[in-house]
């Protein structure tokens, strides 16, 4: 089921174009900064923005900081969304489940999926923005082709191999992030047979979480909010790495998947599929 | 297998406030090719969905193939085929890799045999020659012919068809027939569930009618469509026939005149011996609606006030 459900997300044109937007997004800033050569002061606009134009191998960081906010979010909440709900609103549901495919199995393939998905999304907008980030920008100084240093957001150097790990590092994180949203999308798509409202679902709980992160009064819950963790990975660009902020972020994201992904088997298995 | 391949007791399912189906006890032996009949809204589609442990049962139980549903799912799904409310694919892939990955969702059968497998089910559709055009630029008799292939592609024991000739033209209602009568008489199980009444009367050896939930009856067709003890003679001279027959003529249309009694060559030959002519003589038998309008209220699409 693992194999179907794999080969089919990669023949949806949907997600191809998903893709494509998300690697658009950081190559136009690119081309726009590259052309202008107006960088935003240092502590202002995105993360690394500030720094691209000195090296275009920070890049990558640049552009994962600028589509995780929305675009990373709305990507992963419509190919999450359609999970269960998709293949209700089709009739394939009922299809698979006399094949017979059973449930768990059947929501453990689309969680599988949706991880595919977010993971190649993620190393997708990172391979993209490199190659953009180096024919923009160049190498910075000091740094010839393939060596040298690229500098640290604490002032220290960074070798090459370092950072290829302090990305790889990143693009893990990230995808374990965007994963939590996969999982609640699926739980909202055995909620409904409607893909559209489990994808608003989705960005609701990411505009829910967003707007009580910066409330004092919600100090309570801030660090169990799901998208309170999403700028943890910075840290990583540090050195030496501060761990502390990503562990607990990844604590969190697997304790949302577990909850969403359990809520979500529970529901599904006792659910009458009359679609 | 000689025992029953369904059995249901008391099987009812609510939806709500809504009972769907009402206390089914449905017995279905083996080999039979099965028809259930109903007016839409009489809860067909719900029992075949509990057959298939797509909804589950609030009350009563269920068995297929000997094993209870929906418990022993794993072991009874993978024998039977099914279509249930109308074929469903997914559009952007062809009809071929639609199955193709259908094959290879489940249990069972080897990878290598899948090609095989395949195309002998669009074969036996007749959908051996498609392209690779995407299913949603496929017509509706091609995706009902698709859904159908998918039900035969693991050559299941048991095919549980919900309006199985939906979309078809004439010629492929004749094609579809066929393929299911070759089918059962290699053994296999056929109930299909329609409200075409035509459709289940040329076809099955067994009807069962639902009606606002209820199984109202269940009975072999020849049973149901047995002689009225009636029979009905054409003759250009039906006031002959009247006098000569005075007492048995129960009615009289034009030149049709419908007699009591149960041997039409008796009645030939007494009608022929006093010179009246016979063009037409038969024995009356209960058509298939005359049974199902008997036993069904008006079905649950219609609403009508009270004044």
């Amino acid at each position: 089921m693992i194999g179907t459900e794999l080969v089919l997300m990669l023949r949806r044109r949907r997600v191809w174009l998903c893709w494509a937007l998300l690697c658009l997004l950081p190559t136009v800033v690119a081309v726009l900064l590259a052309t202008t050569r107006l960088a935003p002061p240092p502590g202002r606009g995105g993360a690394f923005l500030s720094a691209v134009l000195s090296d275009g191998q920070l890049f990558p960081a640049a552009a994962l900081a600028l589509v995780l906010p929305v675009f990373l979010p709305i990507t992963v909440a419509i190919v999450s969304g359609d999970a269960v709900a998709g293949e209700a609103a089709a009739g394939t549901l009922r299809y698979l489940l006399v094949r017979p495919v059973g449930r768990f199995r059947l929501l453990f393939a689309k969680l599988v999926s949706v991880a595919a998905f977010t993971l190649l999304a993620v190393l997708l907008v990172t391979v993209t923005s490199y190659v953009v980030g180096v024919i923009a920008f160049g190498f910075g100084p000091g740094a010839e082709l393939g060596g040298g240093g690229i500098a640290s957001l604490s002032g220290a150097t960074l070798t090459p191999l370092q950072l290829a790990g302090r990305t790889a590092g990143t693009v893990g994180y990230l995808a374990l992030c965007m994963l939590t949203l996969g999982a609640v999308g699926i739980l909202f798509s055995t909620l409904t047979d409607s893909p559209l409202a489990a994808a608003l679902g989705v960005l609701a709980v990411v505009v829910t979480s967003a707007a009580l992160q910066p409330l004092d009064a919600a100090e309570a819950v801030r660090t169990f909010l799901p998208t309170q963790h999403w700028l943890a990975w910075i840290d990583l660009f540090r050195d030496p790495p501060l761990l502390d902020a990503v562990r607990t972020g990844i604590e969190v994201q697997l304790g949302w998947i577990l909850v969403a992904f359990g809520a979500a088997w529970a529901n599904f298995t006792t659910k009458d599929v009359t679609s | 297998m000689t025992g029953p391949v369904i059995t249901t007791s008391g099987l009812t399912k609510r939806f709500g406030r809504v009972v769907a189906v009402d206390h089914v006890d449905l017995e279905i032996p083996a080999g039979v090719r099965f028809g259930l009949l109903g007016p839409n809204g009489s809860g067909k589609t719900t029992l075949v969905r509990m057959l298939l442990g797509l909804v589950h049962a609030t009350s009563g139980s269920a068995t297929v193939l000997g094993e209870p549903m929906p418990r022993r799912a794993a072991v009874v799904l993978p024998q039977v085929g099914a279509l249930v409310e109308g074929p469903a694919a997914w559009g952007h892939l062809s009809g071929r890799t639609n199955l193709r990955l259908l094959d290879a969702a489940g249990p069972g059968g080897r990878r290598r045999d899948r090609r095989r497998r395949v195309d002998d089910a669009l074969d036996r559709v007749g959908l051996g020659g498609i392209d690779r055009r995407p299913v949603k630029a496929y017509s509706l008799g091609m995706r009902q012919r698709l859904g159908i292939a998918a039900a035969l592609l693991r050559a299941p024991r048991l095919l549980l068809l919900d309006e199985p000739t939906n979309g078809l033209d004439p010629r492929g209602i004749h094609e579809m027939r066929d393929l299911l009568v070759t089918l059962n008489e290699t053994g296999t199980t056929v109930v299909l569930s329609s409200h075409l009444l035509t459709e289940v009367e040329a076809l099955c050896t067994r009807v069962g009618i639902m009606d606002a939930g209820r199984l109202v009856l269940a009975d072999d067709l020849d049973a149901l469509r047995a002689p009225t003890g009636r029979i009905r003679v054409r003759t250009p001279a039906p006031d002959a026939a009247l006098a000569l027959l005075d007492g048995r003529v129960e009615g009289r249309a034009d030149d049709v005149l419908t007699v009591r009694g149960d041997d039409p060559a008796e009645l030939n030959a007494l009608l022929v011996g006093a010179g009246v002519p016979v063009t037409a003589i038969d024995r009356e038998q209960r058509t298939l609606e005359e049974v199902v309008l008997g036993v069904t209220g008006s079905g649950s699409d219609r609403f009508e006030g009270h004044r």
